[in-house]
Formats: structure tokens, sequence, C-alpha cells
């Protein structure tokens, strides 16, 4: 395979290389959800194999008045899996966006890294010749489309574009975040349960002040360690731990899984107990697609939006909450979020209050430093 | 044997697992009592070794061959000519779908070698179905019939799948019709929604692994009646299912797919059954592996994970196994003067029997071991020239891995039974931690034939019902009864007939409120 980044210390384009990583780095970042990045990875392979690889480009080499457009899939991802995208359909929505704005997009990127929305720009980038942004506007994976950074800094969501695999098309005004999640929701149900969307169209500025700056090089670092360690048979989550400026959480195997499916949700609970130097010690895992709150003897490890992940004991591979199986031997590793998702409108977005966890936020820092998180 | 002692009423069954190894045969009595077990190795024409474990049988056991009625084959052929690319057939595939899927083109996930030995003939079609039902885009006859004709001559079987057909199957059947048409009523189609559910990769890659597996199993069934003639055998011929189900021959000659990997799941069936146990952990110790599977009332605990076969993601319904490089043909290696003992992950396999310190070759092996330290006799063994040392650090390291897998296994802190079956089981000490009781049946060395021999047959239905005109309870009774119908008409005891799995989707979109229910019933013969 060919190595296009030669420049150690920078990524510079997506290569099939890059995107075997980012596809494993972005799971870690799903925190057990976002999706399974298996179909998003086999599309931008398909489409490096097709065009070569994709320019990255950084936020900080952005000009100021560039528009940038965000690139997903919103809907099921079962349904995604049947009714794989087609290619038409992925830059469709561009299309429509620079129609209404009269202008042309200087660069696509994910508007989540976590799970698998964090390739799906990859194919339109290689169609139109642009370069795919080296951030994103989560930081980790959430389930709703309001709950990105641009939300909390007050940028306008619309003009929403949507399509279908059929070449319907669709713009969308929505006042906010909370409504464009509310139409745009009806709308996939209509188009098949699965469809591409772009929303929050952002300048060159507003991606420097707003977004998460850096994640798809986050996310190779996190799946080159990963593949490196399994090749050097070298336990790859002290690595990681250090890279992520992480914390182990707890070592031990799930002994009890509880799933159940609400509003289109997966939520449910897991139990886990210690292991090895560990054993005595029990470990809750609360989630609804993704991990959103660890505790422990009436204490929380790890709250949302802080990122918790599920790591397997030998590999280091991440386990999402619909692969994770009784006598799984994990390590729970938790990772500071973005600061701006500490903010209080972001703690009132994506906060253990809004997922219906009736505890306060405390910081993983703190936690981990034993202060606080008294439930 | 006096005709006196002969029980006049008394029917017989074979049951034949072939593995990588070893091909083991079980003969069982209509009470299914095993009678009588073999073992022989799996060679490379793999035919003849099924016709001497068959000879051995009748020989050994002095059966009357016209009494047995039937016969049941597990083998590992169709997973090895995957694996090994060897014998695959050239598929053509239509994929309907059109204008979606367009963005991963089939065999996306194929490598070159695999690609190969399929062909080149893979196109994707106008068509394919909603989630709920609705039509995406119509099918463009004119175009899948110009697909058909490229693959005229050059394809040995066609691969149908269409997006959501395990919803909507009008598409898939249609193509099918027009292939017989185009390429003459003998060509082999497979219809995806007949092989796997939702996920449309996984699906199309079963189906096309299945077109390209036809050669391969009817040579296996072909060797297996003519093997099974020439004994003067006149039985009902049945293949063994992933499911731990049994399919009737001419059935197997349509979905080889179904047969890849049955050997765990015979093991564990055959497990249960010489036990007596429906709760435990199955150990299975064989020459190479350790294969440790969860017997849950009385059927193998199913896997959530996506299954991948020669490299290729598909979606079959597995049994949940955790194998380790562990068996009684590992190879145990001493670093200077002893001090450091490693054990595998590599293995003798079948050159056991030659290899092996105690049988007289030049490799220590786990077998060795165990002989060594007293848990199994051989006659004729040579222990004397064995480091005793070496040989307890090397049993320290098996019993410690064996005990850590059986741990990853379990699904509470509490200990459990574990059968313990396979020609390696010798290797494990009658006490280890975690386990309450160590269960080792009679002829545990031939588990997984006598799995195969107790198969059961099944019968499968699929509907769509309207609820408007009846109730949800309704709809469902009538689909299981279709289901156990069908079972019996397979052959299946109707006292015996059980509801093994049972799926509903509710088609929104579709008029007068539909339901489509899916329900497979299985029982024994």
């Amino acid at each position: 395979m060919a190595n296009n980044n030669t420049d150690q210390n920078k990524l510079t384009a997506l290569d099939e290389q890059a995107v075997q990583y980012i596809a494993v780095g972005a799971a870690v970042l799903g925190t057990g959800g976002g999706g399974d990045p298996h179909i998003g990875k086999l599309m931008a392979l398909e489409t490096i194999r097709k065009y070569g690889p994709v320019r990255l480009v950084r936020p900080e080499e952005l000009e100021d008045d560039s528009l940038v457009v965000p690139l997903s899939m919103i809907g099921a991802p079962t349904v995604m899996n049947e009714k794989i995208p087609s290619i038409e359909q992925m830059t469709q929505p561009l299309d429509l966006i620079e129609k209404e704005l009269g202008r042309k997009v200087s660069a696509v990127m994910p508007i989540e890294v976590g799970g698998g929305n964090s390739l799906v720009p990859v194919i339109a980038a290689a169609e139109r010749g642009i370069p795919i942004l080296d951030a994103d506007a989560m930081g980790r994976a959430f389930p709703e489309s309001q709950m990105v950074t641009f939300y909390l800094d007050g940028i306008d969501c619309s003009p929403i574009t949507m399509a279908d695999e059929r070449g319907n098309g669709v713009l969308m005004h929505a006042i906010d975040g909370v409504w464009e999640e509310r139409m745009a929701r009806a709308l996939t149900i209509q188009m098949g349960g699965s469809a591409s969307i772009c929303d929050y169209p952002v300048s060159g500025a507003q991606v420097k002040k707003s977004a998460v700056p850096h994640t798809l090089t986050l996310a190779y670092e996190i799946g080159k360690t990963l593949f490196e360690s399994k090749e050097q048979k070298q336990n790859p989550i002290e690595a990681l731990l250090k890279q992520l400026h992480g914390y182990a959480l707890f070592n031990g195997k799930a002994v009890d899984i509880r799933r159940r499916t609400e509003g289109g949700f997966t939520r449910g609970e897991a139990v886990f107990e210690g292991t090895d130097a560990e054993k005595g010690r029990t470990m809750r895992l609360y989630f609804q697609n993704e991990f959103l709150l660890a505790t422990e003897d009436g204490r929380s490890l790890a709250v949302t939006p802080d990122l918790i992940s599920l790591l397997d004991q030998d590999t280091g591979m991440p386990i999402t909450t619909e692969n994770l199986k009784y006598g799984a031997r994990v390590t729970a590793v938790g990772f500071p979020c973005d600061p701006r998702w500490r903010t209080p409108k972001g703690l009132e977005t994506v906060g253990p209050k809004y997922f219906g966890y009736d505890i306060p936020y405390v910081p993983i820092e703190e936690l981990a430093a034993g202060k606080g998180g008294n439930l | 044997m006096p005709w006196t002692m002969m029980n006049n009423e008394e029917t017989y069954r074979i049951g034949i697992d072939v593995g990588g190894t070893n091909t083991d045969a079980a003969l069982l009595d209509s009470k299914l009592d095993t009678i009588h077990t073999v073992k022989v190795h799996t060679t490379r024409d793999v035919n003849e070794g099924i016709v001497e474990s068959i000879r051995r049988l009748l020989a050994e056991s002095g059966v009357n061959p016209a009494r047995v009625q039937y016969a049941m084959l597990g083998t590992t052929h169709c997973t090895n000519a995957i694996v090994e690319r060897k014998h695959l057939g050239k598929v053509g595939l239509i994929r309907i779908g059109a204008p979606a899927t367009t963005s991963v083109p089939p065999l996306a996930d194929w490598d070159d070698t695999l690609k190969a030995a399929v062909g080149p003939h893979a196109y994707v079609a106008r068509g394919g179905y909603e989630y709920d039902g609705r039509t995406i885009v119509e099918l463009d006859e004119a175009e899948i019939k110009d697909y058909l004709a490229r693959m005229k001559g050059e394809v040995e079987a066609v691969a149908v799948c269409g997006v959501f057909s395990p919803v909507n199957a009008s598409q898939e059947k249609r193509v099918a019709e027009l292939a017989k048409e185009i390429l003459g009523e003998g060509m082999p189609v497979t219809l995806s929604h007949e092989i796997g559910s939702i996920g449309i990769l996984e699906r199309e890659n079963a189906s096309l692994l299945n077109g390209a597996l036809l050669n391969v199993i009817a040579g296996v069934v072909r060797g297996f009646e003519q093997a099974l003639q020439s004994f003067g055998i006149d039985a009902g011929v049945y293949i063994c299912q992933n499911d731990g189900t049994l399919m009737r021959s001419e059935y197997a000659l349509r979905y080889p797919i179904l047969t890849i990997a049955c050997g765990p799941t015979n093991s564990i069936r055959g497990a249960a059954h010489l036990s007596g146990l429906n709760n435990a952990l199955v150990v299975d110790i064989g020459g190479t592996t350790t294969d440790i599977g969860v017997l849950a009332q009385g059927f193998p605990r199913q896997s959530s994970a996506a299954v991948e076969i020669g490299g290729v993601r598909t979606n079959f319904r597995m049994p949940d196994i955790l194998s380790i490089g562990i068996g009684g043909g590992t190879i145990v290696r001493a670093g200077g003067e002893g001090e450091t003992v490693t054990v595998g992950p590599d293995s003798v396999g079948y050159e056991l029997l030659k290899r092996g310190r105690i049988f007289g070759g030049d490799t220590l092996t786990a077998t060795d071991v165990a002989v060594k330290l007293g848990r199994y006799e051989w006659d004729g063994a040579r222990t004397e020239g064995l480091d005793a040392s070496v040989c307890r650090q090397a049993d320290e390291i098996i019993t410690r891995d064996i005990e850590d897998a059986i741990d990853r296994m379990k699904t509470s802190a509490e200990d459990v039974d574990v059968i313990l079956v396979g020609g390696g089981s010798i290797l494990v000490p009658d006490k280890l931690q975690g386990v309450a009781r160590i269960v080792r049946p009679d002829h545990y060395d031939a588990a997984n034939a006598i799995g195969a021999a107790l198969g059961e047959v099944s019968g499968e239905t699929e509907r769509i019902y309207s609820l408007d005109e009846m109730t949800y309870e309704e709809a469902m009774a009538d689909a299981k009864n279709h289901a156990v119908e069908q079972a019996v008409l397979a052959g299946a005891d109707r006292a015996t007939v059980q509801i093994v799995l049972s799926e509903d989707i509710p088609l929104a979109y579709m008029p007068g409120n539909a339901l489509l229910v899916k329900v497979k019933a299985a029982g024994r013969l």
C-alpha cells in the first residue's frame, strides 16, 4: 500500500491505510455508539481506489470566508447497512447548498468523528475534488442533530439540505437545531429510513472558532496505535490513555447486560465485575446508543459529555453497545470531552440531565482525583 | 451373531463429522444410545475418510447395513473450499439495488484470489424495496436480460440479491425466472432472501459463496450416497446445518452455504446428549485447538458478532465459540535448561502419532505432557526421556489457559459445569478453577459425530399477514402451525417439534397493517 503521508508528524491525505486507521479510531471516539463505521469505510476505500488519496485540510489552513459544509447520514444504521447510499446522494446536498448560497463549497467535514459518520464525507470530497476538513462538531458521537458545538455557539443550522437515493432533494430552513432534528427525522422516515444531510454550513472563521479541531488526525492516531500494538503484540491501552489524556476506569468482565429499544434508541445498562487486581469491584455502565455514565458504589466514575469507551482487554479494540457480550473482558476508559461541552449550554444540551440521569456533572479529571461524584 | 439375539425391530442411524484433522463416525440405535464410534484421519480426498469410517463402523459393530435407516453428514468441505479457494464455481451476481447502493459495489471487501475464483460477472441493476416493503424503483427487465446474456457460457450459477428482499422477495423471484429463461432451466439460482437476513453486503456475500459451492456440495452428497450404497445402506440421507438442524440431501444441493461451521454446533449438541445436561460449558479439545461453547437450555448460545468466512463478512447465526490454540498436538518448547517453557500456538496436527515424543517422534506435545503426568495411559508410550519439570510447567500453562478461556465464556461469577469432549480432553486435570463439575461422558471423543446423528429436521414458513383481518396472536399462531406442518412433512416426529426461531417485521406502509412473519420449527426424525 502506497504511503501518501510521508511527513511523519502530519496527516495530509487520506489513503487506504489512513481510512483503516480512522475507522477504528472513530469507533473508540464513538463511545459505544455512532453506528458501525464498516459501510462508511467501504465507501471511502472504494472512492480512494477510484480517485486516489483525498486531501485533508486543517482548520488553520482555511480562508476565513471559505464555505465549509458538514455532510453526514441521518437515520437508522440498520437501514443504511441494507440500503447503502448511492454515489449521487452524497453530492446532491452539496449542489443544493451551493445553489441556495450562490457560492462554491471549499471543503466538506464530518459532523461527528465518532462512529459511522466519520468517513461519510470522503466520497463527496473525492467526487468534487475538494479536501476534507480535519475537524468535526462533536469530538465524539452523540445521537441528535443539535448536539454539535456549532449549536452551542449559536450558529445557524440552515440552510439544511437532504437527499435520498431516488434523486429527491430537500432544502429546509429551521429556526434552530432542535427543529432541524424534528423535521429532518420526519423526512428521513419518508425517504426510507436513511438519508444524506448537510447542515450548519459554516465559514472558515466559524470553523476556527467553533469546530473541534484535528479530530480526524486524532482518530487516525488512535487507530494507528491500536494496529501497531497488535502487530507488536503489545498492550495498546496504556499508549492510548497517554495519547488521549484519558483514565483507566475499570478492568473487569461483563456479567449482566440489559438492553431495550425506546424511541429508536438502544437504552440499557451493563454490570461489570472486577478481574485480577480489581477483584471485588463492580461497575455499572448506562447507555443510550452511546455509553453515558459509569458508576461504582454510589459514585460516578465518568459522566457524559466526557467520553466513556470500552476496550477489549487484550486487543484494545473498541466494543460497541450492540456487540457487548456476557463475559467480555474489558477495560473501561474515560477521556475529557471538548471544553465547550462543559459550559452551561453544553451541559444543558448533552449533560446527564438531558439523558434522564438525575445526577450532577463532574469533570473526569476531578472524579479521577477522588473529588465529588457522589450520587 | 445368532439370529435370535438380533432385535428384529431395531434400526440404526449413522452420524459422521468431517473435521480438519479427523473424521469421526458414530452409530446410534433408535433410542439414540451410542452403539459404536470410530475415528479416522481426514484424507486429502475427503471421501476416502468417510468410506473408511463407515467400513470400520459396520465391521466393528457387526450391525446389518440394511437396518441403517438414517445417515447424517456434517462436513468442513465447504469451509475448506472457501478458505483454500479451491473447487469454487463461477457465479454471476445481479444485485437489485440501483439507484441505491452504488457507493459500495459488489465484492468490495473480497480479496483478489477469491474474486478471481468466483469470476467477473457482477452487476448492479435497478430495483429494490424500502424497509416497509414499498418499491424504491421497478425492475428494468431489459437491463437484467442484458446482464444475464453477458453471463452466458461463463457462469455455473447465478446469485440474486435485492435491497430489503427479506421484507419483499418479489423482484428477486422475477429475476430468477428471467435467469432460467435466458440461461436455461438447469441454471442454479440462489436468491439472497432464502440465505440471510437484513444487511445487504453480508447477505450478498453469502449468496455468492453459496453459488460458488454448488459443485463442492454436489461432490460431497454424491460421494456420501455412493459410499452408503456400496455398503448396502439404503438410508435417508441428511446434511448438517450450522444451526443444529438437518437438511435432506436434495435441499443441501441448493443451499451448501448453510453447512458452514456445523462442527462446533454438532459437538455442543452431542455433549448435551451424552451428559444429559442442559446448561453447561462445552469444552471441545481437538488436535490443534480448544473450542469452548455455551449450552443454554439445550441449545448452543449464538454469537452476535458478524462472522467472517475466508475473509468475507457474512451474517450467519453461528454458535458463540471461543477458540484457543491448545490441542493434543500443540507443540511444547523449553528454553535454555528448561527455564522458559512455552506452549503452542502451533500444533503437529494429524501427525501427532508420528511426531509426538511418546510415539517415538522428535516433538514435545501437549499429549506427551498429559501422558507423562499420568492423566492418561497409552500402551507403549515412551515417557522415560521426558523432563518432568518441563512437563509440569507446560501443564500449568495449559491448565491456566483453559481456565482463563472458561472464565471468559461464563455468564456469571458462579462455578459452572463443564462437559469435556474431544480427543484432546485427556490434557485436562480433574479439577479446574471456577468449575463446579467436570463431566467426561462416554464416547467423549466422538461427541461431534453423535451430535451430527442427533440433528433435528426443520420446517420454515414466511408469510405476510394483514392485521386488519386477524389479531397478532392469530397471525403468529397460524405461521407457527404452518412451520410445524412443514417440519412434519420433512420427516420430523410431531410430538418432538418445537419452534426454534420466530421473528416478525411490521410493514408500516403496506396497505392493511401488514406483518411479515418468519418461523422455523424443528423436531426429531
